[in-house]
């Protein structure tokens, strides 16, 4: 185990400090070091003794987040959006901001993620016969948004995938969430009800697109429904010339 | 226990100043004030809370080692509440035949006043899931805007349906 020799060290002082007969007990004792009170240190040392930068990437199951300081936080960051803003529309570009340069990061941990869902990541990587996990074709994108995109953000899936049934847009697509979590403890005021918080999260769908090499636009938009008051809407205009690679793709057939 | 002795009538929620920040019925056939009179309402009562909580009774401390207490200086003769870890609190139930008003001030002095049936029971509880929700749905909202008037739609949806649906 490759613990940083800081942390290893203030470790040491400590489980010496709470437990002067360390030895047999010591592994019993670990599980207590939070409740011990450590004033002189600034960094909080996780109980199992690894820092953020210990863990594996891939290790997504226990790495949940409080849910309480996630909405403080994007309070925060409507608040900060707002300042100096001119209207609804510029507030919303604003959220898309933020989230586009998230969207681009997350896509290569969500590829590492699910390419490498054995543990034979570095031997699989370069002459592996599997088929390449980067989406080619629209369709393909857009499952892996719905799915697992969603799952590594919200730990579940969308709730609705749809193509646009009007003929004048054959390039819009919609995803659905009847209940995002973005916009859980958020009430928009009603001179302002075209708003939507998670112009947020379309700017995450926006990097990931674009960083898939579809150039698209994405955009949220309130549907309420009796049981579902804040549903949400994304929904996704891809551009030209990706309508073009893409009849191209659907003639030579590739999926 | 049948549902009409586990009501709650109204709640009313006074910010740190004494303004009424929120003012909501949830019983059917009550005689409403106007909003103005809800105003003189919240202050009126956020005034008597104060007068309650300084006319708390103290005792005097007892003198019992000045030999300890005069080098200290002329300070003041000290007093104590009768319960001292605990600070003096102000009005917390007012109760008549009809109607008990149960008041809870939060740490931060927001006081939410509650009127239910003088039966029903556990109105701690209650309080305490209305307080839950508050810090959920209106601390949490961007746009709310500190000590100023709710108006939270996704808090008068939750607390509504949760008010309803708990009897």
């Amino acid at each position: 185990m490759a613990a940083p020799p800081r942390h290893s060290a203030m470790l040491s002082v400590s489980n010496a400090a709470a437990t002067p007969q360390s030895g047999s007990s010591d592994k019993s004792q670990t599980p207590q070091q939070p409740s011990t009170p450590q004033p002189t240190q600034g960094l909080r040392v996780p109980s199992n003794r690894k820092t953020i930068y210990d863990r594996h990437l891939n290790r997504s199951r226990n790495a949940e987040l409080s849910r309480a300081s996630f909405a403080y936080l994007f309070a925060e960051m409507v608040t900060y959006a707002q300042r100096r803003v001119t209207g609804i529309q510029d507030l919303e570009k604003r959220l898309n901001e933020q989230g586009y340069p998230l969207g681009l990061r997350l896509l290569d941990l969500l590829f590492y993620r699910t390419t490498t869902t054995s543990s034979s990541a570095l031997s699989s990587s370069s002459t592996s016969s599997s088929p390449p996990n980067r989406p080619l074709r629209i369709l393909t994108l857009l499952h892996l948004i719905h799915g697992p995109l969603w799952r590594l953000l919200f730990g579940r899936s969308a709730d609705a995938l749809e193509h646009s049934v009007s003929p004048d847009t054959p390039n819009e697509y919609m995803i659905t969430d009847n209940d995002p979590l973005v916009n859980t403890y958020i009430s928009v005021p009603r001179e302002m009800n075209q708003l939507n918080c998670a112009a947020f999260v379309a700017g995450i769908i926006e990097g990931v697109c674009d960083g898939c090499g579809f150039e698209a636009k994405v955009s949220a938009h309130n549907q309420p429904t009796e049981m579902w008051p804040s549903r949400t809407v994304f929904l996704l205009g891809f551009g030209e010339s990706v309508m073009e690679r893409e009849k191209v793709l659907e003639r030579a057939g590739i999926k | 226990m049948p549902s009409s002795t586990r009501t709650v009538f109204s709640l009313i929620i006074i910010n740190k100043a004494g303004g009424l920040i929120y003012q909501r019925e949830y019983q059917a056939g009550l005689r409403s004030l106007s909003t103005n009179d809800y105003l003189v309402l919240a202050g009126t009562f956020h005034g008597v809370h104060a007068i309650t909580r300084s006319i708390t009774p103290k005792l005097p401390l007892a003198q019992t080692s000045p030999a300890i207490t005069s080098p200290g200086g002329n300070a003041p003769v000290g007093f104590t509440y009768p319960n001292p870890g605990v600070p003096a609190s102000g009005l917390e139930h007012l109760e008549t035949e009809k109607f008990r008003l149960t008041c809870f001030q939060t740490l931060t002095g927001t006081k939410f006043l509650l009127f239910t049936d003088p039966m029903t029971g556990n109105v701690d509880t209650i309080m305490n899931k209305i307080y839950e929700l508050y810090a959920d749905y209106v601390m949490k909202n961007p746009f709310y805007q500190l000590e100023m008037p709710v108006r939270c739609e996704a808090f008068d949806r939750h607390l509504g349906a949760w008010l309803r649906g708990r009897t």
